[in-house]
């Protein structure tokens, strides 16, 4: 008790207090990680004390790096009868497939929560490479390896004490709503711990947007950035360790890609007011269907050249990775999804 | 590649100069291949690069895209906005490995419904050449999973069990 009036002590005017928590029945939460980093775990902790409002609202059922509770005994539990799951992580393997299927059948509302759940983030770059390239880096050639005998992991391997399984290792890697049905996203890398507990307390007062929505701001990181905005019109783009921006303009003025015109707001800002160039982390705004072609829309207009020869010459030098500028944190989400196949 | 592979090529002609070419080289008879599916846009700068991608990735064999010559836009400069745009997305389909010539950018005139239709048989003539593209194809797995995922539940069904 001690600890949850201290909780409302340091809560801001602005947090709201849950409706559930005063004396309605708890609901189930689910939390699960794929194909991710775990920084989304640290972000839902991020919300601090106010974690104790999420005790007092649910019980927690399954959240395999904060809480005990077991995949089986999730299994056994009737259809619909987690009313929250928070998914983070894209689908890498058949394991990350099966738990997004079993989360889906068994939860009410199904949040892909932050970037790779919802667009593949960081881990959806793989999807520039196939799974051989993939196995032969990371078994075969990259320089801190130790493995003589070239082992790759096998699905299945026969051992004195019985059968070992790993789960299948997918070519391409899928976002989460390209695998199951979701309800709602909560994109970021990681969400915001501030925009976490909003969407908390959207869900337990039920004052939802209409399924299919991302939970947060409709517009774009540059309608919250404070520098100052004048007419753009570049000659080259510029890697951020070439230039010390100035502190105030416009980071896209100064030539550095910024992916604040294309992506959405809810960080606040966070790296342009550290003088470094939005990278995208929040996913597209509203409306728009592909960050890259979004953001690649936004970047074509302000190059200060009318020739085609010239326009090219100054992307191929300022842009040497398209993909790793245009699809950062958003390959395996995006229209294309990977890229093209070669055949081995 | 078969003979009979006809490409479906998505065209985005703008509403002043090409789409009117293209109602020209109707009305004047000029013969062109139909494989274009033309979509009117208001002008060559609407076309934002997701239109390309969307098209690419529901099937499309090529795209193309089409508007007034640079100093002509109805809209003063948007077509040079055009150009830029494209060279961006030229540079991203490169590295995606989406062939050079599946998308194009021409110019056509109201008046040159002719120099439209020969470039529509051009770029359909080297969209053949290269051809399906099958996007699609691309992130759709060759292996079945089924199996693999039934294989999760009977193992967790087997040995997680805790007894009580």
């Amino acid at each position: 008790m001690s600890q949850s009036s201290q909780a409302t002590a340091v809560s801001t005017q602005q947090d709201k207090e849950p409706p559930a928590a005063a004396g309605a029945a708890k609901g189930k939460l689910a939390i699960y990680w794929a194909a991710s980093c775990g920084g989304c775990e640290i972000s839902i902790l991020g919300i601090h004390e106010k974690i104790l409002e999420v005790d007092k609202a649910f019980d927690i059922v399954l959240f395999p790096c904060g809480a005990d509770g077991k995949v089986r005994d999730v299994e056994k539990m009737p259809d619909k009868s987690i009313d929250l799951c928070l998914f983070n992580g894209g689908i890498r393997t058949s394991e990350n497939e099966y738990m997004a299927r079993l989360l889906r059948a068994k939860s009410k509302v199904l949040i892909a929560f932050g970037s790779c759940a919802s667009e593949g983030c960081i881990p959806g770059l793989a999807n520039a490479c196939s799974r051989q390239d993939i196995f032969k880096t990371n078994y075969h050639d990259s320089p801190s390896l130790d493995n003589p005998e070239g082992v790759e992991p096998q699905t299945e391997t026969q051992v004195p004490e019985g059968k070992l399984h790993l789960p299948e290792f997918y070519d391409t890697l899928r976002t989460l709503d390209q695998t199951v049905e979701v309800d709602y996203y909560l994109p970021g890398c990681p969400p915001e711990s501030d925009r976490i507990w909003e969407a908390l307390v959207a869900v337990l007062e039920g004052k939802l947007p209409p399924k299919g929505s991302v939970i947060g701001a409709a517009s774009t990181v540059c309608d919250t950035c404070k520098r100052k905005r004048t007419e753009k019109k570049i000659t080259a783009f510029k890697r951020t360790w070439e230039i010390i921006p100035d502190e105030e303009a416009c980071l896209l003025e100064q030539g550095l890609v910024c992916c604040g015109p294309a992506t959405r707001a809810g960080c606040g800002g966070l790296c342009p007011q550290v003088n470094s160039p939005c990278i995208g982390c929040y996913g597209p705004p509203d409306g728009a269907p592909d960050f890259g072609a979004r953001l690649m829309s936004a970047l074509a207009s302000v190059i200060d050249s009318n020739d085609p020869a010239e326009c090219d010459r100054i992307i191929r030098e300022g842009i040497p990775d398209a993909i790793g500028t245009f699809y950062r944190f958003s390959l395996a989400g995006s229209l294309l999804r990977r890229t093209a196949k070669v055949a081995n | 590649m078969s003979d009979t592979f006809e490409p479906k090529i998505v065209g985005f002609l703008c509403n002043w100069c090409s789409y009117r070419a293209a109602d020209l080289a109707g009305i004047s008879r000029a013969k062109h291949a139909p494989n274009v599916r033309i979509i009117r846009t208001m002008c060559s700068g609407r076309v934002d690069p997701a239109f390309v991608f969307k098209a690419l990735s529901m099937g499309a064999d090529g795209v193309m895209i089409a508007g007034c010559h640079p100093g002509e836009c109805h809209y003063i400069e948007q077509n040079y906005k055009t150009i830029r745009r494209y060279a961006m997305l030229k540079h991203a389909l490169r590295q995606f490995g989406v062939e050079e010539d599946r998308v194009r950018l021409i110019w056509a005139s109201a008046a040159e419904g002719q120099q439209l239709a020969d470039a529509i048989n051009q770029f359909v003539a080297d969209v053949k050449k290269l051809g399906p593209l099958n996007w699609p194809g691309h992130w759709q797995d060759a292996q079945d999973h089924t199996a693999a995922l039934e294989a999760i539940a009977h193992e967790h069904a087997e040995t997680m069990e805790v007894p009580v």
